[in-house]
């Protein structure tokens, strides 16, 4: 029973039943499905690395996209969606009993980027990006919203605008590419990429914009980073002094190119890739994918590729390539010390999981880990908080319960995952038993 | 699947035989064009709507009673022509990314798939022929 916290003791020992001695020590590392509902049941339906708690924090508020935490450990939420006509929630712990009691709510533009730094919120619409004041009391002046960027492309595909913050007045935001993989007509079997990708000119990057100027349009803003088809996961990383993204690699290579990729293929291809950006980087997209299998950049069968040709010398190798299609729409750099040494510098990322790999089993649906050192990732990846779909059957269907989508890490080093399917917010925390 | 009388059955009939021979459009026809339009489906539009007909949440609509697909044929056919963008919503969810024109696909491929759509996921709904596909895409070109 050595993954087991002994709190689950009674719970697993009453599952087990006449089957004790499949739950003994001898049970393969994988613990059996039952094992995991009953660690589940006790751990707000996640499934976590031994030592780890989760506790429902907050739920039922719709699509909560990304969250920040506040000094005071005050967690605000971005909503996608609208909550009682409001779509950025204050959630407060106010009874210390690692729950909130105490909800309320502003703002009425959906959206997904928010983030807090420096005695301001800022928060993103899909097209722009807003601040708000912190008073005295640590509490936002939600009624005096200031726009610091405006006007930002938007046309119905990867228009989530996620942000990020550098700790010199710097504000990051990902301008996603409308479209999958810049074909003349985006996703018709048979129509070519143009080549040169004008979408490039205004989207498909990050744009680097000041922090503290009001109502900057794209001329005020510099074009950090390019050849990235969709961000959602993006953040500053205070060891490496360095921006990290997630990019959603592309969709469809069976459907559009049946005869050089099969529906396996195009399941696992391409890798959802991290990249550490620095100005003026370059990615690739979309004439190049990552192919996690030949560790190679392969040119794009729209630009002329056959699925082996490998291209794109100017542009940057990942720094983690994972599984293709598993949505990245989170990243964090751990800086707390609640939990162990192991985690800390390392990244989560949170998976919102797959739709593009069907007809095979989709996956993701899930948060991740992979230990950094000397701002280096220093093992592979693993999967840290499992089973926000319900259920492997929830998994492979893609009829998830939870669909997990931001994370934030808290004063106390615990960390926040929200979920934007039901709305579901967990508190993660590490006690060691 | 009610209506279904496979062939073999009917070939068993011997009164039935001539009449299934002839290819008349009747109940088999029903039959033989939503297995073909499985296939198309399987083809062109699973990956997106999924085997289920659910779609994705935020993202992909469902094909599941919605007034396109149980409605107006000629709007239906002419999403899967000349694809779908803008803000939908149905149900309460709203759904604004892009559907592809599908006009490379042949006109029974498209009274196939639909007439499958219609005729899956809880679906019901009269065929769509080749024929209506047809003069629907013919009266695009005016
Ligand atoms: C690239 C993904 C994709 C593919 C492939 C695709 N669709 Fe769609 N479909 C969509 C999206 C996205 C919408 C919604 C468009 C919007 O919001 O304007 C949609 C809308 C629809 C609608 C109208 C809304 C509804 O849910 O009833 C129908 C009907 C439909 N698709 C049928 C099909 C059929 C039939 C095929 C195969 C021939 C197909 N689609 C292939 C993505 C796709």
């Amino acid at each position: 029973m050595k993954n087991l916290n002994p709190r689950y003791l009674y719970l697993i020992a009453a599952l087990c039943g006449n089957a004790m001695l499949a739950c003994g020590e001898d049970s393969t590392r994988v613990a059996p499905a039952f094992v995991n509902e009953a660690r589940a049941a006790l751990s707000g339906g996640l499934v976590l690395p031994e030592g780890f708690q989760a506790a429902v924090f907050a739920d039922g508020l719709g699509a909560a996209r990304h969250l920040a935490v506040n000094n005071n450990g005050d967690v605000y939420v971005k909503l996608a969606s609208r909550k009682n006509g409001q779509t950025i929630i204050r959630l407060r712990d106010a009874k210390h009993e690692g729950r909130a009691s105490d909800i309320s709510g502003f703002a009425n533009y959906k959206g997904t980027g928010i983030a807090i730094k420096n005695g301001y919120l800022y928060a993103s619409s899909d097209e722009d990006i807003y601040r708000y004041k912190l008073d005295a009391q640590n509490n936002v002046i939600s009624d005096k919203p200031e726009i610091v960027v405006k006007g930002l492309l938007s046309r119905g595909e990867h228009e989530a605008k996620a942000i990020a913050l550098d700790d010199d007045g710097n504000l990051y935001v990902n301008i996603g590419a409308y479209s999958n993989a810049c074909q003349v007509v985006d996703r018709k079997k048979g129509s070519p990429g143009m080549n040169p990708c004008p979408i490039l000119d205004s989207a498909g990057g990050i744009w680097q914009f000041k922090t503290a100027k009001l109502n900057q349009t794209y001329g005020d803003g510099v074009r950090y980073a390019t050849g990235l088809r969709n961000v959602v996961g993006i953040r500053w990383n205070t060891a490496t002094h360095s921006l990290f993204v997630m990019q959603h690699g592309r969709d469809q290579l069976h459907d559009l190119f049946p005869d050089l990729y099969d529906s396996k293929q195009s399941a696992e291809l391409p890798a959802e890739c991290m990249y550490e950006l620095h100005k003026g980087s370059n990615c690739g997209w979309p004439y190049i994918y990552y192919d996690q299998f030949r560790h190679a950049k392969i040119l794009a069968p729209e630009f002329g590729g056959d699925g082996k040709k490998t291209a794109g010398g100017d542009a940057q190798d990942p720094v983690v390539a994972f599984p293709g299609h598993m949505a990245p729409n989170d990243l964090l750099f751990y800086s707390g010390s609640q939990f162990p040494a192991k985690y800390r510098n390392g990244a989560f990322i949170a998976f919102h999981g797959s739709w593009n790999r069907a007809p095979e089993p989709q996956k993701g649906y899930l948060v991740a880990f992979v230990p950094f050192k000397d701002g280096k990732p220093s093992g592979e990846w693993e999967v840290f908080a499992d089973n926000f779909s319900g259920s492997p059957e929830q998994t492979a269907s893609g009829r998830a319960d939870h669909r997990p989508c931001g994370l934030a890490e808290g004063p106390d080093g615990s960390i926040y995952v929200c979920d934007d399917n039901k709305g579901t917010v967990w508190k993660i925390t590490y006690s060691g038993k | 699947m009610r209506l279904y009388i496979s062939k073999a059955a009917l070939l068993a009939m011997p009164g039935l035989v001539g009449f299934a021979l002839t290819g008349s459009y009747r109940q088999g026809g029903l039959t033989d064009s939503i297995e073909r339009g499985k296939k198309v489906y399987a083809e062109q539009c699973l990956s997106c709507h999924q085997v289920d007909g659910g779609g994705v949440p935020h993202m992909i609509p469902p094909l599941i009673k919605t007034k396109w697909v149980l409605g107006d044929k000629a709007t239906l056919v002419n999403t899967v022509l000349l694809g779908l963008n803008g803000e939908i919503e149905i149900d309460g969810n709203t759904f604004h990314n892009v559907m592809a024109p599908h006009s490379e696909l042949s006109d029974l491929q498209i009274a196939d798939v639909l007439t499958f759509v219609r005729n899956s996921f809880g679906n019901k709904a009269k065929a769509v022929t080749a024929a209506e596909v047809k003069k629907i895409r013919a009266n695009l070109k005016h």
